[in-house]
C-alpha cells in the first residue's frame, strides 16, 4: 500500500485549516455568548507571540518555510482554556507552546500537545493561570455541535480512534463510578455535556503530531489518558483532571512509539482525504479506507 | 416526638437587609430595602487554602429550637475540637460588606464647576441556625454513632453506616423526618465514605448561655474536596432554594467547575426612583437573570480583595474577625484593630484601604445560587482561581441637576437628560422584565418619552 503514491497536497484539504475554523468559531461563542474570563488583550496577544515565536523558530531551525497553522491553533486553543490574571503568563504559555514543538522532541517528534504542555507549565510556575472548566455550561446542543464539529476534525486527521478510546472509556468510568454511588445518570450525563471534556477530546487528545503512530497502541494510550485522568478528577478530587493526564501520560508515547511502530504521521498524508467525498475528487485521490491503511502501514 | 429535619441548603430562610449606616454623612442617604429580600435562603462561609476548609453554616431556621436539626454530609470524620459554634453578627459583617449596593451621584451644574457625591446602600442580612435528635439501639441498623459531642447550645452527632436503608430508618426512628427519596441520596454519600454530621439544640445548654437565636456552626476539616453539598437540600420539595457562599481564600476569586458562574450585571445606571426600593429591584434583577440563565448558572455579586472596597458597603472585617470566619493563614496579631471612625459609607467613590493593615492576603468571593433539584443534579464543586480582579455588584443612581439657570451648556445638559432617563428605564426593564410604560410613568417622563421617541417626520404633521 506503501507504493501508492502521493497526490499532490491540497491547501483547502488540510484539517488544520477546518480546525482553525471551527476553535476561531468557538472562541467567538465562548466570547460573546458564554462570557468567557478572557482578557481583552489575551487574544490579539497570544496570537500574537504565538506566530512570532514560529517563526523565529522557522529561522532558528532553518525550516525551509514559516508554516502559521500549527502556531495558530496552539495559540487559539490557550485562548479557549487557559485564563491569567497578568499579561506575561498569557506571553510566556504562547512561547513555550509553540517553542516545546521545535525543543522538546524525541526521534523528531514532540512529546507534549503544544497547548496542553504550556498550561500544564504554567499552572505549576504560577497561582495566575488556570483554568475554568465550567465555563462552557453543559449545554447539550452545544456539546452535540462540538462532538460533531470536533469529530470531524479528528477524522480528517485520522485520530479519531484516540479520542473514540479515551471518551468511550473516560464515560464508562464516570457513568460506572455514578452506578456504584447510586446517583441519578443525570450527573454522569451533564458531566458528558461539558464543553470543556468534548474539546479535549476531540481537538486536543486527538492531535496527531503527538499520539502513538500505531493504531493499537492509539486506543491504549486513549484508555491511559481516560484512566489517569478519572483517578485525579474523581479519587483525588482535583480539577483538571483531563489536562493533567494527558501531560502525565505524554512521555510515554515514545515509549509505545518504539513498542508497537507504525507510520509517523503527516499534515500530508492527511490533506489528501477529501472533506466531502466529491466524485471528482475521488477519481484522483484515494478513499479514506486506502489512506487510513497507507498512513498505518508501519 | 416527630422532629422536622432541617437539611442543609434546604431549609426557606430569609435576608433582612442591614440596617441603615448610622453615621451616613450630611444627609445625603439613599434608602434601601430593610426588609427581607430573599426568601428561603442558607449561607455558608467557605475559608480555604489547600486542603484545609473552615465552613460556617447558617440557615434562617424559624421555628421553635427543638425542632430543628441539621444533617450535613463531610468528608472527613470531625474531632470535637474541629466543631465550633460561631458568631452570626460575623457572617451579617461579611454579607453587609460583600452585598450588592446602590450608589449615587448628583449631576453637577453644569454652568458649574463639577462636584458629585456618592453613597452607597446595600441588600443583604441576617439569620440564625438550629438541632435534632437522640440515639440508641443504632448497630442494629449498621448505623455507626462515630462521637457524640456537646459543642455550645448544640449536641452533634457524627455518624456512618453500612448502608443508607439503615441510616434513613434510624434517623426517622429517632425523630428526623426524612424527606421521599432521602435514602439514595444518603446512600450516594455513604458510598464515598462520608460522614454525617448531625446537630441539635440542647434546648439545656442553650438557656444557660442565654442565647435566644441559633448561632451558626462551623466545622474545620482537611479534604481535597472542595465543594458544598446541596443534594439533600433538593429534596425538601418547597421549590427552589436560594444559597450565598462567602469564599474566603488566599489567592483569588473562587468559581464552581461544574456549573459556569456567571457575573451579575453591574456597573449600570438606572432611574433614581428605584432608591426607594433597592431591594426589589435587586431581587426582581437576579430572578431576571436566574430566567435568563435558565437557572443553570452560579451567579458572583463580589470578588474583592479583603484589604480595601470601593464604596464600602459596610467597614472591612479585621483580621480578628476574619480569624473567626475560619481565615486560619493570617499572620500576625488577631487583634489588628477595626478602622477608626467605624464610618459605612463614603462621599466619595474612593478606594478604602484597610486601616492598621488589613488582611491583605484575603480574598473574598461571594457567589449566589438559586437551584433545584432538576437544574442542579450534583454538588456544587469549587475552585480557587488566581484571579484578583476585583468585581462588585453595584448599581448607580444619577440624580439630576434641577437648577434654572441658563447657559449653553444647560440647554445641551437639559437635552441630554431626557435621552439619558430613557435609556436608564430601558436598562431597568431589560435588567427585570418590568413593564417599560410603567418604569418612564414612574420616572414621571413617560409622556415626552413617547413623543421624543417618535421620528423627526413624524412630529412634522
Amino acid at each position: 500500500m506503501s507504493a501508492v503514491p502521493h497526490p499532490p497536497p491540497s491547501r483547502l484539504g488540510d484539517p488544520r485549516y477546518y480546525q482553525i475554523a471551527v476553535l476561531t468559531g468557538l472562541l467567538t461563542y465562548g466570547t460573546w455568548a458564554l462570557e468567557f474570563d478572557i482578557k481583552p488583550w489575551q487574544i490579539p496577544l497570544t496570537l500574537a507571540v504565538a506566530l512570532v515565536t514560529q517563526w523565529a523558530c522557522t529561522k532558528i531551525w532553518q525550516l525551509p518555510a514559516f508554516d502559521p497553522r500549527s502556531a495558530l491553533i496552539s495559540a487559539l486553543s490557550l485562548c479557549l482554556l487557559l485564563r491569567v490574571d497578568t499579561l506575561w503568563v498569557a506571553l510566556a504559555a504562547a512561547i513555550a507552546a509553540v517553542a516545546s514543538k521545535f525543543i522538546v522532541q524525541v526521534n523528531r517528534k514532540h512529546i507534549f500537545n503544544p497547548t496542553n504542555g504550556a498550561i500544564v507549565l504554567m499552572m505549576l510556575a504560577t497561582p495566575a493561570a488556570w483554568l475554568s472548566p465550567g465555563q462552557w455550561g453543559s449545554v447539550a446542543f452545544f456539546a452535540f455541535l462540538m462532538a460533531c464539529l470536533g469529530g470531524l476534525v479528528a477524522y480528517r486527521a485520522l485520530r479519531s480512534d484516540v479520542a473514540l478510546a479515551f471518551i468511550v472509556v473516560y464515560a464508562g468510568l464516570m457513568f460506572g463510578r455514578s452506578y456504584y454511588l447510586g446517583e441519578p445518570m443525570a450527573i454522569p450525563m451533564r458531566r458528558l455535556e461539558s464543553g470543556g471534556l468534548l474539546l479535549f477530546t476531540f481537538f486536543m487528545i486527538s492531535d496527531p503530531r503527538t499520539t502513538p503512530d500505531h493504531p493499537i497502541a492509539r486506543v491504549l494510550y486513549g484508555a491511559l489518558v481516560a484512566c489517569v485522568a478519572w483517578y485525579i478528577q474523581f479519587r483525588l478530587f482535583r480539577t483538571n483532571g483531563v489536562i493533567w493526564s494527558l501531560a502525565l501520560c505524554s512521555p510515554l508515547v515514545p515509549v509505545l512509539d518504539r513498542v508497537l511502530p507504525g507510520r509517523r504521521f503527516s499534515w500530508t498524508d492527511a490533506a489528501v482525504l477529501p472533506l466531502v467525498p466529491i466524485l471528482g475528487r475521488l477519481r484522483r485521490t484515494p478513499s479514506p479506507a486506502v489512506a487510513l491503511e497507507r498512513i498505518h502501514v508501519s | 416526638m416527630k422532629r422536622p429535619l432541617s437539611l442543609l441548603f434546604g431549609l426557606a430562610a430569609l435576608i433582612v437587609a442591614a440596617p441603615a449606616p448610622a453615621d451616613a454623612f450630611c444627609g445625603f442617604f439613599v434608602s434601601k430595602a430593610d426588609t427581607k429580600i430573599f426568601n428561603k435562603a442558607s449561607k455558608v462561609v467557605i475559608a480555604r487554602d489547600g486542603d484545609r476548609t473552615v465552613m460556617t453554616m447558617s440557615n434562617d431556621f424559624k421555628g421553635e429550637p427543638k425542632e430543628f436539626a441539621v444533617v450535613v454530609p463531610v468528608p472527613t470524620f470531625l474531632q470535637k475540637s474541629q466543631i465550633h459554634v460561631g458568631e452570626q453578627a460575623l457572617i451579617d459583617h461579611l454579607d453587609a460588606f460583600t452585598a450588592p449596593r446602590l450608589v449615587e451621584y448628583f449631576d453637577e451644574n453644569p454652568c458649574d464647576r463639577r462636584r458629585y457625591m456618592e453613597m452607597s446602600a446595600r441588600a443583604g442580612g441576617p439569620m440564625p441556625a438550629s438541632a435534632a435528635p437522640l440515639q440508641d439501639a443504632a448497630k442494629r441498623l449498621g448505623v455507626t454513632i462515630e462521637a457524640t459531642y456537646t459543642v455550645g447550645e448544640y449536641d452533634i452527632l457524627i455518624l456512618s453506616a453500612k448502608e443508607s436503608g439503615g441510616l434513613a430508618t434510624w434517623l426517622t426512628q429517632n425523630g428526623y423526618k426524612m424527606p421521599q427519596g432521602a435514602a439514595p441520596v444518603l446512600a450516594s454519600y455513604l458510598a464515598q465514605n462520608m460522614r454525617f454530621f448531625v446537630a441539635k439544640v440542647n434546648l439545656g445548654e442553650q438557656a444557660k448561655l442565654g442565647f435566644n437565636y441559633l448561632r451558626p456552626l462551623q466545622i474545620a476539616y482537611e479534604s481535597p474536596k472542595f465543594m458544598l453539598p446541596i443534594r439533600l437540600g433538593t429534596l425538601n420539595a418547597e421549590g427552589t432554594q436560594e444559597l450565598f457562599v462567602f469564599a474566603l481564600t488566599n489567592k483569588g476569586r473562587v468559581e464552581t467547575t461544574n456549573y459556569r458562574t456567571v457575573r451579575l450585571p453591574s456597573d449600570v445606571e438606572i432611574p433614581t426612583y428605584v432608591k426607594a426600593d433597592f431591594g426589589k429591584f435587586y431581587t426582581s434583577m437576579f430572578s431576571a437573570q436566574v430566567k435568563k440563565q435558565n437557572m443553570s448558572t452560579v451567579f458572583l455579586e463580589y470578588a474583592w480583595d479583603m484589604a480595601w472596597c470601593d464604596p464600602c458597603a459596610a467597614d472591612p472585617l479585621s483580621n480578628d474577625q476574619l480569624r473567626k470566619l475560619g481565615v486560619f493563614w493570617l499572620d500576625g496579631d488577631p487583634s489588628t484593630p477595626m478602622p477608626a471612625g467605624g464610618g459605612v459609607m463614603r462621599p466619595r467613590p474612593m478606594p478604602r484601604p484597610m486601616p492598621g493593615g488589613g488582611a491583605n492576603n484575603v480574598f473574598v468571593t461571594r457567589m449566589h445560587v438559586r437551584y433545584d433539584g432538576a437544574h442542579f443534579p450534583e454538588d456544587l464543586v469549587f475552585q480557587e482561581t488566581g484571579d484578583r480582579a476585583n468585581f462588585q455588584g453595584r448599581y448607580i443612581l444619577r440624580q439630576a441637576w434641577t437648577g434654572n439657570e441658563t447657559c449653553s451648556e444647560a440647554d445641551n445638559y437639559r437635552r441630554e437628560l431626557s435621552v439619558r432617563r430613557e435609556k436608564e428605564a430601558q436598562t431597568l426593564a431589560s435588567l427585570t422584565g418590568w413593564d417599560i410604560a410603567d418604569i418612564r410613568r414612574r420616572q414621571g417622563l413617560a409622556p415626552r418619552a413617547a413623543v421624543d421617541n417618535r421620528a423627526w417626520w413624524e412630529r412634522i404633521w
